[in-house]
């Protein structure tokens, strides 16, 4: 069986070594982005693009609880937007908490995960490693 | 450079998603409807600006003119997620401030499909939707509206409570796609789709056609016309300046707060000048956002301001009047024009029932996600 692959560009899968988050940062201005690209869209700079390891400490800072989605998704779950600890902001599924409104703080501290994209496979066949947010 | 007048304007009865006839013949209804309200003919429209979404590459603007009138003149075709007919109308205001032509037609126009817009993802690889959160409208417009909660505590109740208030503006408007009442235990108690945003909270999704006619200000004296006519004291568009959390949560606040500013120094009004707004509550949480963007309160009153019946009709600046998105429905490329529709019918005293009484400057807000900002501020001028 193939290596499980990377969910999204910005999930870096090292041959040997932990999982980790990548974020371009742009060297003139502090900015961090998801995703590779060559300028940057705050201040305008170019080829001042340099990769950057993102934390797996961060905090909630939004999230909404999903109840209705497509045919084959499972609900509800937690959509999240998390501020990751020296930078870079990303989204995923907050999970090891109820899904209620009640149990749920702005701000309260979490941790990115990696586990297995919830079964799900291209077409051919390739399994998928994703991202996801945990209470720590 | 003149100044620019709306002399016809009108909106057809929004209906349910898919239920319209072909997109050519939905946009003709609502262009001769504007054509009759100011008695012009399509052969004295100079130009044509066409908004719609769905069939952005299809020549929507120029099958229009083929089922009401081939004149040859120039057609522009336009495309900007939710603020698609605002445009449209803009591309058309600025034509006439440039100087080109005296009178020109703008129309937007959609046929809606069901269900949730957003979270399609695309690319390669898996699907990202429910594994990555959710990137669906409500879900958006959630996270959008839980920011809000986060600084000021906003409640799920507050919220609520726009839907009822639109839901109650509606059953003042036929042209409206429901005129229901709907109780905030209804709003609260109806299936929660992406909290905070329960089904009641989200807008409709229909099918539906606005259109306006733009005119000079000599051409409007010399037809004689200024009687009915609403006079365009701000126009502008704007996008989305960057924000850090940008990549993953689109940010519909600083450009609405950027459109606002530049619109009321465009039209040398405040905030507190404004007698009525349409303004897009695609999601009940974005009407309390906008609130504060557009300057009818201060940062953190928002909350307050919903609470106290200000933007009800009879308040101090009731919003959303027609109905709203959540009510009257957001047929995409049309919702912009149909705003300005309800503006100027409240600036002619035209609006029946639901007349915000003494109306002499409106201001309409749309958003396209993604994101697009288009706000107009409308003046009475007889």
């Amino acid at each position: 069986m193939s290596k499980p692959l990377p969910a999204v560009d910005y999930l870096k899968l090292p041959e040997s070594g932990e999982p980790y988050l990548e974020g371009p940062k742009c060297s003139a201005c502090g900015s961090i982005y998801l995703g590779a690209r060559k300028v940057c869209s705050k201040c305008g700079a170019r080829e001042k693009i340099e990769p950057v390891r993102l934390a797996n400490e961060g905090h909630l800072y939004v999230y909404s609880i999903v109840h209705r989605s497509f045919p084959g998704i499972q609900v509800p779950y937690v959509s999240a937007i998390v501020d990751l600890e020296g930078g870079g902001t990303v989204k995923g599924n907050l999970i090891g908490v109820d899904a209620d409104p009640a149990k749920i703080k702005f701000g309260m501290p979490v941790r990115v995960v990696y586990k297995d994209a919830l079964g799900r496979k291209d077409r051919e066949g390739n399994s998928y490693t994703s991202y996801f947010f945990e209470p720590r | 450079m003149s100044d620019v007048y709306v002399v016809g304007i009108d909106m057809i009865k929004f209906m349910k998603a898919g239920s319209g006839p072909a997109v050519e013949l939905l946009g003709a209804q609502a262009a001769l409807m504007a054509l009759d309200d100011c008695g012009l003919k399509i052969q004295d429209m100079e130009a044509l600006y066409c908004g719609n979404l769905g069939q952005a590459g299809a020549m929507v603007g120029q099958r229009v003119l083929q089922q009401i009138g081939q004149t040859g003149i120039p057609v522009v075709n336009c495309a900007n997620a939710c603020a698609t007919g605002a445009t449209a109308f803009r591309e058309g205001w600025m034509a006439i401030k440039a100087g080109v032509y005296d009178t020109v037609l703008a129309v937007g126009v959609e046929k809606m499909g069901g269900g949730l817009l957003g979270g399609g993802g695309g690319g390669g690889g898996i699907p990202k939707e429910g594994l990555l959160g959710s990137m669906t409208m409500p879900a958006v417009f959630a996270e959008a509206g839980q920011e809000h909660a986060r600084k000021y505590g906003t409640t799920f109740e507050q919220f609520a409570k726009v839907s009822v208030k639109n839901h109650h503006h509606s059953t003042l408007n036929p042209k409206a796609m429901y005129q229901i009442e709907t109780p905030l235990e209804t709003v609260m108690g109806a299936e929660m789709i992406a909290y905070p945003n329960t089904k009641l909270m989200c807008s409709v999704n229909v099918d539906g056609s606005a259109a306006a006619v733009l005119m000079s200000e000599k051409k409007v004296k010399a037809l004689g016309l200024m009687k009915r006519a609403v006079r365009v004291k701000a126009s502008v568009l704007t996008s989305d300046p960057w924000q850090e959390r940008d990549l993953v949560m689109p940010d519909v606040n600083t450009c609405t707060r950027l459109a606002a500013k530049k619109a009321y120094e465009m039209a040398g009004v405040s905030a507190q000048d404004i007698n009525l707004v349409e303004l897009h509550d695609c999601f009940a949480t974005a009407e309390i956002l906008h609130y504060e963007n557009l300057g009818l309160c201060g940062d953190g009153e928002a909350g307050h301001m919903i609470d106290s019946g200000a933007t009800a009709l009879g308040g101090k600046v009731p919003v959303n009047v027609s109905g709203g998105l959540l009510s009257k429905g957001h047929p995409l490329g049309a919702t912009g024009i149909a705003n300005v529709y309800e503006v100027a019918t409240h600036l002619r005293g035209e609006a029946g029932k639901r007349q915000v009484a003494n109306a002499r400057l409106g201001m309409t807000h749309v958003i396209g996600l993604g994101s697009a900002c288009a706000i107009h501020i409308l003046e009475k001028v007889a």
